[in-house]
């Protein structure tokens, strides 16, 4: 097995420089809060990210994309992890798309490929946002679709529902289905019930089981960057505050029971960042997939809730208020613990995976 | 690379490994500049990026070469030649170099004392100055390879009236000199890998001086931030450390498995595969020249890691967990942290937190270094080491 490339390359690093500038003139913590007050996501920040390509990379150039990889996702991922955007790109660039490039040999696939690309409409893949190894429960009832699928990402947003059924991906049109929203634990990107009850669907060539599969792998190892971009804001933030803020005369960073804690999230975030550049690569290469998004979720999820618990704590009264972002940061990290498997999940595959039978 | 790897094929075409001594082809190498081609030309190296290295390592080890045994002589090559090489003078440099990297000379340490661990620099073992050279008297301790080696990186006090940090000095110190004693020093696992080593007026020709008088603690920075790029450097396959060796004691014990123990070995294992892709990415990074800090993240999780897998491995062998292979006082010549049994790891990895900076003291320098976050009220700062409590 060659060995994996786990820097960023001068081009990633470019993206990156490019991501970042475009979310701190858009999505600084004032805006970012008050779309999560209404509960919208920001189509004007989708479109900008569009424009910068950064909504395709991973679909190649004869698809409408930009024809670079999962790793240049990832730092997208790690980007808009940092600033917790309201953006459907864990839907619509990652799992819709991971779907609907798995089955790109349908020419239906391919048209909403292009139109996903260009930033016209954006989609989601119409699971519950936990699943990582559960059955589509949505059924063909004489030629329509019906059934009810719980707490889907990015659905309230997408025009276009990609839906696992009957063995084969659907489209469907988000007005062909009753879209609820619903009060999420995660106000960033918030989730939604989506029921069919007869829908009409385009049917698209391939199995459905397969796409999947391969949209969740896709979306948990690009995950792990998201938790990466999470963690680090998290500590970020921490330090600066532990910096300029006194108590008993000092400024409390220079507390070794604070420093330490610190010190301990800056360690798992080396381990987290390598693991989650592992899986952006694996994902990229097609070496070692299964692993190394096991490792990266079972890792990341758990390293970005800690290092949001450690920013509240560590912040004191004011790391409990509405007002300050850090609420933001924990609500995504625990609702990306779930999202997708838990870490719990990624070690019963692991177990399987690397021969650890329970 | 083309040339380095024509370099390394013209020394082989005339020494060929199978028909040279060992000896004769490591000094060949040396003198080829392939022994760490980022030193100098002349010392052993190229001036080239710290990369190439694995390029010529490769190619020697497919031609069946013989190494110098790293891991017999790691404190001369992970501690002594980078601070040779950066504080040395040119007639230190050609003296002790060569010899060092061919492992013909072993190297040891005399940095920590009885009363200084953490604080190393409180250190008190004294060097006063008598003509042309230094007499030395001290306690040194901890100290691995001090019964084998040929000479010692020394840090000694040669100022009591000043601060701390600023009165010490750093020397060369000659293991044979008569003034110096090597005791066993026996640890909770039985064995005595490490002495302590008692100074009584041992002599130290000014000659063998690294850096200005007063400058010890700047010297000794560099030997432990390279003891740190040492540790985070070795690549690793998968399972290759102590997950590997507890992953083969639960495939081999299917009897003895619990939920517990299986969720507490999964994360493990887990957090054990990402510390090898850390020093992976670590060792990429050193390869363009641009190290991050992350070798002292790989510290603090490979001790936690080690802990925490050999406890559980001992939980596992029940009845078998209870007993211990031998506690005879023995002195091995190579520390393997996953050798032996079970118990022997368990009671060794205690260490890992310990030695090369304890992982509180490495979380200091994490916090106040990387993190940049103020540092504790220094109470000993301005006050001249004789002056301080102990």
């Amino acid at each position: 097995m060659s060995e994996p490339n786990l820097r960023y390359s001068d081009v990633e690093d470019g993206l990156r420089a490019s991501v970042r500038d475009l979310l701190a003139d858009r999505a600084d913590a004032a805006t970012v809060l008050a779309h999560a007050e209404s509960a919208e996501h920001d189509p004007g920040l989708w479109r900008a990210l569009a424009e910068l390509g950064a909504t395709s990379l991973h679909v190649p150039e004869e698809l409408g994309g930009q024809g670079a990889g999962y790793r240049e996702t990832a730092v997208v991922a790690e980007e808009l992890g940092a600033s917790v955007a309201p953006v459907p790109f864990l839907g619509s660039a990652v799992l819709a798309t991971a779907a609907l490039l798995h089955v790109s040999q349908d020419d239906d696939a391919r048209a909403a490929l292009a139109r996903l690309g260009s930033g016209e409409i954006t989609a989601t893949l119409v699971v519950p946002l936990s699943t990582w190894d559960s059955t589509p429960s949505v059924q063909l009832v004489d030629g329509g679709l019906v059934g009810t699928v719980r707490s889907v990402a990015d659905a309230r947003a997408a025009d276009l529902l990609v839906v696992p059924a009957g063995g084969a991906l659907h489209l469907v049109q988000a007005s062909a289905a009753t879209v609820t929203p619903v009060v999420s634990l995660d106000v960033t990107r918030p989730v939604a019930d989506v029921e069919f009850t007869g829908s009409t669907s385009v049917a698209l060539v391939g199995s459905a089981e397969d796409a999947v599969r391969a949209a969740l792998l896709a979306g948990a190892g690009i995950l792990a960057s998201e938790q990466v971009g999470i963690a680090q804001w998290c500590l970020d933030t921490t330090v600066a505050y532990l910096k300029q803020r006194y108590q008993f005369g000092r400024p409390v960073g220079s507390f070794q029971a604070l420093k330490h804690r610190l010190a301990d999230v800056w360690q798992q975030l080396v381990l987290a960042r390598a693991a989650a550049r592992n899986a952006a690569d694996a994902l990229a290469t097609g070496n070692d997939v299964e692993v190394a998004v096991s490792v990266a979720q079972s890792l990341c999820a758990a390293v970005a809730v800690h290092a949001a618990h450690e920013c509240v704590q560590l912040h004191g009264g004011i790391g409990m208020t509405w007002e300050h972002p850090a609420h933001l940061y924990l609500k995504r990290a625990k609702a990306d613990e779930i999202a997708l498997g838990t870490p719990g999940r990624h070690r019963a595959s692991l177990a399987h995976l690397v021969d650890l039978p329970g | 690379m083309t040339d380095l790897r024509d370099r390394v094929a013209a020394l082989l075409a005339e020494h060929d490994p199978a028909t040279t001594d060992r000896l004769d082809f490591l000094r060949a190498r040396f003198d080829a500049g392939l022994a760490w081609v980022h030193f100098p030309e002349g010392l052993g190296g190229l001036g080239a990026p710290r990369g190439d290295q694995e390029i010529v390592d490769a190619a020697l080890v497919a031609a069946g070469a013989p190494d110098n045994n790293p891991r017999r002589i790691g404190i001369g090559l992970g501690m002594a030649a980078p601070t040779i090489l950066a504080f040395g003078t040119d007639e230190q440099r050609r003296r002790f170099l060569r010899p060092l990297w061919t492992g013909e000379e072993v190297w040891c340490q005399l940095f920590s004392e009885p009363g200084a661990g953490s604080d190393l620099a409180a250190l008190g073992t004294r060097a006063r100055r008598d003509g042309d050279d230094w007499v030395v008297t001290g306690q040194k301790v901890w100290t691995s390879t001090a019964h084998t080696a040929r000479w010692a990186i020394l840090v000694a006090r040669t100022d009591p009236d000043v601060p701390k940090h600023a009165g010490m000095t750093y020397f060369v110190c000659d293991m044979t000199d008569p003034g110096v004693e090597v005791r066993p020093l026996r640890q909770i696992t039985g064995e005595a890998e490490f002495n302590e080593v008692f100074l009584t007026d041992a002599r130290i020709p000014d000659a063998h001086r690294l850096g200005a008088v007063g400058d010890g603690w700047r010297v000794a920075q560099t030997t432990l931030m390279n003891e740190w790029v040492a540790i985070g450097g070795r690549p690793m396959p998968r399972e290759g450390g102590m997950a590997g060796v507890v992953a083969e004691t639960w495939r081999a014990n299917p009897e003895r498995r619990t939920p517990e123990a299986h969720d507490r070995l999964l994360g493990l294992w887990v957090e054990s595969e990402a510390l090898r892709l850390a020093g992976i990415r670590l060792r990429q990074q050193l390869a363009v020249g641009s190290p991050g800090p992350e070798g002292s993240a790989m510290k603090l999780a490979f001790a936690r890691l080690s802990q925490a897998l050999s406890g559980l491995e001992v939980e596992l062998l029940a009845e078998d967990g209870l007993r211990y292979s031998d506690w005879a006082l023995t002195r091995p010549e190579l520390v393997d942290f996953t050798g032996r049994d079970a118990g022997y790891r368990y009671l060794r990895a205690k260490g890992n937190s310990i030695e090369g900076g304890t992982s509180e003291i490495l979380r200091n320098i994490i916090a106040e270094r990387i993190l940049g976050l103020p540092s504790e009220p220094r109470v000993d700062k301005d006050v001249p080491w004789k002056d301080l409590p102990r």
